[in-house]
């Protein structure tokens, strides 16, 4: 370890750090523009200078590695003088709009300048005006601010894998920005606002709608894919004002999708925000006695026993204490018709490890090949999909795919679209297994769009034999993976929320329905499903938007969404974690395991839990899951099991595809944001016109 | 002055043939296999003995930066780079050599090439270069089937390949991480050090890079001798240098001399002296643009080296020599080439990119006195801002050239913001300074 | 590198964006990168240019032997300015940085061709003959004593 004086303090620091990694170590910050440790270093805005023996010129502290007896200074005044004058220079042709800069407040620049920087400046010539770009819908710029850092470039170069940023021109005349005129096509793009240390990139639909200090910051977890990246909220008075990332170095980085960050003006349109029922046709409102009480009246006219006619499907979006007391409802009505799988995927519950992302998304960084099965990680799960990407810039990273094909950032073999290539790698009969054997550490992921199919459950269990056969199964290593796209998903299986014996799936509920067997339909948030197929039945639909399930139901209960309520969800990874109300649900609805208690109590049932508290610990009694908080399986104390899942059968030759279509419209809540609704016609609508011919 | 005898660069006028066949005459590719069966090492010890430093303006030695390049091979090619994209003003000695001398190169390339372990060299020459690389082509195209250069070279067992790469225009491609980078087809911005390019240089491989008169003198010195080098020049600058002598003179010329020519006698012998004699001599620059300019009684004594012109806080760069009378507007020469600074700056460190735009309009303002006398000071410090502070020397050759303005010329700079003050203090020119500018 | 300049030369002269992208086709990369490269050197044209592309070299050394004469001699006979093309798309007159031929001073490049060692009067020889049609003679016209004549080095070297 080389040994290294910084200000007269020797410390010790590892191999390979740089000067700056090094005074961090040492506590002593150094100020910095163009470096950010999550990109390669580029050293071209030289705040970071440092004095280092017997260098009689400053050194980049940001590029220069440690060695062992190297002195550094970083309090002389040669090095206040460096600051000073890259601030300076930095300054000149920056404008000094703060008071109108959606930056202030939260700028590098500003910050730098009043730790570091003269008082003054003696440029006394007209500063540099570049004209700004057109970005899309997501990030507004104003380049006259752009100090050319690069960070922007080297983001989207780097880890969004979409080469569209970079510098033209030079000297003086050199412009950030994508030369020809076009919209950022990176489902990432927005963390190039997070990454841009001034004001030149801005959220646009952030832009002048608060200052950061008014902000209330509430940490918390986004829902919108499964991946549950770590998200700050940002509320004003009882109103979303932005969504931003937060450090999860096991989950997200420091990143979150454009979905994570730019639907949240979903959650202003299309809100449920009172109790309603049908009457003559046309839903009314109403109050929650009415509601329960109309409930109640239904569910009282059933004849015979009533479990058999009771049926409830929880969505994407739905919180596993909201499940958890639903599924307590249907217990008490002996009903054994109720599935949190809404795409109809054919999930096997009863292994923990035949439905998760085992290999937890910090491990991806670990494997040496992957095999992609019936999935577009970049549209199902932007956050993973740039894991592998990491991962695949390392080298020494083979990715295969097995479904429909799609530019995912970075080089795969494509392998087909057709289940029976699965069979043939199984059967060594296709190259690729060659590639498997050799795989030190493989892993693989198996997309919902393999599963939502009619033989779904043969592709879970020919993945198992796969994973079995090429030893992605091992002591200390589990490379089979389920990439979620439901929120909700994992935290259902998790808690029994499937058909118990005899019991009615997804698809037989609405049949069911359809065929008048099941006669009440409690949609918990469940809008993705074909509302067409519930026939006469009485349908309950509990959520927060105004979407599909709504229209349908006979009953309509305000729910809340992710940011108006404490509540747990489990991603993709098996990791548990849990929301916090930012701000309050609108109206009268209410956060949604509340309702469910005081429903069930209308109905009867007594629930034994009156606190959240109590409900978490009956969830833990439930599955014992709940009790860790934040821990992916892959590093759980107790091992999941591997015993056998799926059913082993004929798959059908039809080629697999993919869950995710419109990447920016996934749910009610993307649905209802406008934001969104810009990007799906500026991304989305031309990406069809493209595909295949734009090569 | 030196006997032709002593010259390296015997066809640098093109008064006889530059192919092959003439090359030979002068003694090119002779025994070029016998210097290779001498051994890589004693290559490098003779071109360190020789005390031969970079021609292309820093002036490190060549034979360290040689020994720099590892001896074995990890699995990584070694390139050679040969630097000619020269575009230093006041520079034309590259082009002389590959117009009328370019097997020189060629053979200089081989050695070099066989000293650093490098099979294939690559020659960047400047796009504007275009009859120059033709020309150039044509005398590696000649040794290529000579059997000089390519497989078994010289039946020396060496194999070295030679590539021409054409610039497009962009003088920081000169500084050589640079050059390295637009080798590789990107833009031609300077790379941090370190590490430096015999470490990881083209492609990520260990490279050298050299200049090409650098390389152009290395088979004579060889030939000769690192004594007889050792023996011309003076102290820590040897042997004979390619010297540009342009602006005021009666005969503008390239001329090889040696190392430490006064400057006076330089200029009279081989320039046709200054134009109206060396009384009108006003200021010269003595090694290219980026380094500071000399008052006329400095370039009285001076001695044209490395160290004598360290001693007067100039340097020898690339040895050009800008040679300017009474006549000249100073501060307009100066200015002109703060205008070059700003348009050449790659635009991607803070110091070289702002800074310099500013240091010319700055300058602009000087040059017709519109200013304060503080900001003279202003201006000397900003350029001592830039100076060191950024990623490669563009910042420093900057800054250097209004740094020797100031300290040499600063009476005439102050009696200019005087003079504009008076103009200005004159009603008519008031009424003229706020007229519309539409008008 | 190589491939702009061929293209700039395919497509008259400059770059228009579907050469670029063609470019970032070819070599298989993202356009930005094209575009970057393209737009940091001051050879590739990204505007058309006349089909004689005169650069006038007016840094220190040219400047000191009358380079703002050729400028004007230019100006005056084509009668445009600095960055301008003539009306029948024949001359573009520009100005260049350094063109590494300080001795030779005033230079001019036409398109490849480096005209050295002008005066006014040159110059407008240049342009009449360049309008007629016809090729004018490059390099210098003033011809250059030689300061060193050839020798047999290998007898010098071996009294040394």
């Amino acid at each position: 370890m080389p040994r290294v004086t910084i200000n007269d303090i020797e410390i010790k620091v590892d191999a390979g750090l740089t000067v700056l990694q090094a005074c961090e170590v040492a506590g002593i910050e150094i100020p910095r523009f163009c470096y950010h440790e999550r990109l390669s270093i580029s050293g071209n805005c030289r705040m970071c200078l440092v004095e280092m023996e017997p260098s009689p010129r400053p050194i980049a502290s940001c590029a220069m590695p440690v060695t062992d007896g190297m002195v550094v200074r970083t309090n002389t005044p040669m090095v206040e003088k460096a600051r000073r004058s890259a601030l300076e220079f930095l300054l000149i042709n920056h404008p000094l709009d703060c008071p109108v800069c959606g930056q202030a407040g939260e700028c590098d620049l500003q910050d730098i300048t009043v730790a570091y920087g003269a008082n003054q400046s003696r440029f006394q010539e007209n500063k540099r005006a570049v004209p700004d770009k057109d970005f899309g819908p997501l990030v507004a710029s104003a380049m006259t601010r752009c100090i050319h850092c690069t960070r922007c470039i080297r983001f989207s170069t780097e880890v969004a894998g979409v080469e569209e940023m970079g510098a033209t021109g030079r000297g003086e005349n050199a412009e950030v920005g994508t030369y020809v005129e076009m919209a950022l096509s990176s489902e990432l793009s927005g963390n190039m606002i997070d990454m841009c240390p001034v004001g030149a990139l801005t959220s646009g639909p952030y832009a002048f709608s608060a200052r950061n200090w008014e902000l209330r910051h509430t940490e918390t977890i986004d829902v919108l894919d499964a991946v549950g990246s770590n998200i700050r909220v940002d509320s004003r008075g009882n109103e979303v004002m932005r969504v931003l990332p937060r450090l999860n170095e096991d989950v997200n980085e420091e990143w979150i999708s454009d979905k994570a960050r730019f639907a949240y003006d979903g959650l202003k349109c299309q809100r449920l925000d009172r109790p309603y029922v049908r009457e003559n046709g046309r839903l009314r409102e109403t109050s929650w006695d009415e509601a329960f009480a109309a409930i109640a009246d239904r569910i009282g006219k059933i004849m015979g026993a009533k479990g058999r006619k009771i049926a409830a499907i929880a969505g994407d979006l739905a919180c596993c204490e909201s499940i958890q007391a639903l599924k307590d409802i249907m217990t008490a009505f002996k009903s054994p018709h109720m599935d949190c799988r809404q795409s109809g995927a054919q999930l096997d519950p009863r292994v923990r490890a035949g439905y998760l992302f085992n290999t937890s998304i910090a491990n991806i960084e670990d494997a040496d090949l992957c095999l992609l099965i019936g999935s577009n990680p970049r549209y199902e799960a932007p956050i993973i999909n740039a894991r592998l990407r990491k991962r695949y810039l390392m080298g020494g990273f083979s990715v295969a795919l097995v479904g429909s094909k799609a530019d995912l950032t970075y080089s795969y073999e494509y392998l087909g679209s057709s289940p029976h290539i699965l069979e043939q790698i199984l059967s060594r009969s296709h190259m690729f297994a060659e590639l498997m054997d050799v795989a030190q550490k493989p892993m693989l992921i198996l997309g919902q769009g393999a599963l939502v199919r009619p033989d779904g459950s043969a592709v879970l269990a020919t993945t198992r034999n796969l994973a079995n056969k090429f030893g992605l199964v091992s002591h200390g290593w589990n490379g089979f993976n389920v990439l979620h796209t439901a929120a909700s998903c994992v935290g259902g299986l998790d808690l029994g929320f499937v058909p118990e014996e005899d019991g009615r799936n997804v698809a037989g509920i609405l049949q069911g329905a359809e065929s008048g067997e099941v006669e009440v339909v409690y949609l918990l948030g469940a809008d993705e499903i074909n509302t067409t197929e519930l026939g006469s039945a009485f349908v309950i639909y509990q959520g927060h938007h105004g979407d599909a399930g709504a229209a349908a139901a006979d009953v309509v209960l305000p729910g809340a969404a992710y940011t108006e309520k404490d509540a747990t969800y489990v991603s993709t990874e098996g990791r548990v974690q849990q929301t916090h109300l930012a701000v309050h649900p609108p109206g009268q609805a209410r956060p949604d395991w509340m309702i469910l208690r005081a429903l069930s109590h209308a109905l009867g049932k007594k629930t034994h839990y009156d606190t959240l508290e109590e409900l978490r610990a009956h969830m833990v009694h439930t599955n014992a899951v709940f009790a860790e908080v934040d821990v992916a399986a892959a590093n759980r104390t107790a091992r999941t099991e591997w015993t056998a899942f799926g059913t082993t059968g004929e798959m059908n030759a039809s080629p697999f595809i993919n869950a995710v279509e419109n990447f920016y419209m996934t749910d009610p809540i993307s649905r209802a944001s406008k934001t969104m609704a810009r990007c799906t016609n500026t991304f989305h609508v031309p990406y069809l016109n493209i595909t295949g011919t734009n090569g | 002055m030196l006997r032709d005898s002593e010259r390296i660069f015997t066809n640098l006028y093109g008064h006889s043939d530059w192919r092959l066949r003439g090359a030979r005459k002068r003694g090119d590719w002779d025994e070029t296999k016998e210097i290779l069966v001498r051994g890589r090492d004693w290559i490098v010890n003779e071109i360190k003995a020789s005390g031969l430093r970079g021609r292309g303006g820093a002036g490190f030695s060549t034979g360290m930066k040689w020994s720099f390049m590892p001896k074995g091979t990890d699995g990584r090619p070694h390139y050679l780079v040969i630097n000619a994209d020269e575009g230093e003003p006041g520079t034309c000695k590259d082009r002389e050599i590959i117009r009328h001398d370019p097997h020189k190169l060629v053979e200089g390339a081989l050695i070099a090439g066989f000293a650093t372990g490098a099979n294939t060299a690559y020659i960047y020459i400047r796009g504007e270069f275009h009859a120059e690389a033709l020309r150039l082509q044509f005398a590696v195209d000649e040794a290529r089937k000579a059997g000089l250069i390519g497989k078994n070279a010289c039946k020396s067992g060496w194999d070295l390949e030679i590539y021409l790469h054409h610039g497009a225009g962009a003088y920081v491609c000169g500084e050589e991480t640079a050059l390295l980078e637009s080798l590789e087809g990107k833009k031609g911005q300077p790379r941090m050090k370190p590490p430096f390019p015999t470490t990881v240089g083209l492609y990520g491989c260990p490279t050298i890079v050299n200049n090409v008169e650098t390389i152009a003198v290395v088979p004579e010195i060889i030939r000769r001798g690192a004594g007889w080098f050792a023996s011309l020049g003076r102290l820590k600058s040897t042997g004979t240098k390619l010297f540009c002598i342009s602006g005021h003179v009666n005969l503008p010329c390239t001329v090889e001399e040696e190392m430490g020519i006064p400057l006076r006698e330089l200029i009279e012998k081989h320039a046709g002296g200054v134009h109206s004699g060396w009384d009108n001599l006003l200021a010269v620059i003595p090694g290219g643009s980026s380094t500071a300019l000399l008052p006329k009684h400095i370039c009285d004594t001076l001695l044209m080296d490395f160290d004598s012109l360290r001693e007067v806080q100039s340097g020898l760069g690339t040895a050009g020599v800008i040679v300017m009378d009474k006549s000249t507007d100073i501060v307009r020469a100066i200015t002109r080439l703060s205008k070059f600074y700003k348009h050449e700056s790659c635009g991607q460190c803070t110091p070289c990119r702002e800074g310099t735009g500013w240091l010319w309009r700055m300058m602009e303002k000087l040059a017709v006195g519109d200013a304060r006398i503080e900001d003279i000071d202003i201006i000397d410090e900003v350029t001592r801002q830039i100076e060191g502070h950024t990623i490669c020397a563009l910042g420093d050759a900057a800054a250097w050239p209004i740094q020797g303005l100031i300290r040499h010329f600063r009476p005439e700079l102050e009696n200019r913001i005087a003079a504009h003050d008076l103009t200005i203090a004159t009603p008519a020119a008031i009424q003229a300074e706020d007229l519309p500018e539409a008008i | 590198m190589p491939l702009l300049t061929l293209a700039q030369s395919q497509a008259g002269g400059w770059l228009p964006q579907v050469a670029m992208d063609r470019v970032a086709e070819i070599l298989s990369m993202a356009p930005i990168r094209v575009y970057e490269v393209a737009t940091f050197y001051s050879m590739y044209n990204l505007a058309p240019v006349g089909k004689n592309y005169l650069q006038v070299c007016t840094t220190t050394p040219c400047w000191l032997r009358g380079s703002d004469k050729i400028v004007s001699s230019c100006r005056k006979i084509l009668d445009i300015g600095l960055g301008e093309t003539t009306k029948d798309g024949e001359f573009t007159l520009g100005e260049v940085e350094c063109l590494g031929a300080c001795v030779n001073a005033p230079v001019l490049m036409i398109n490849d061709d480096y005209f050295e060692d002008l005066d006014s009067a040159r110059m407008e020889s240049i342009l009449t003959q360049l309008k007629r049609g016809d090729k004018p003679q490059a390099g210098s016209k003033s011809s250059r004593r030689g300061a060193a004549l050839a020798h047999d080095s290998k007898k010098a070297r071996r009294k040394s």
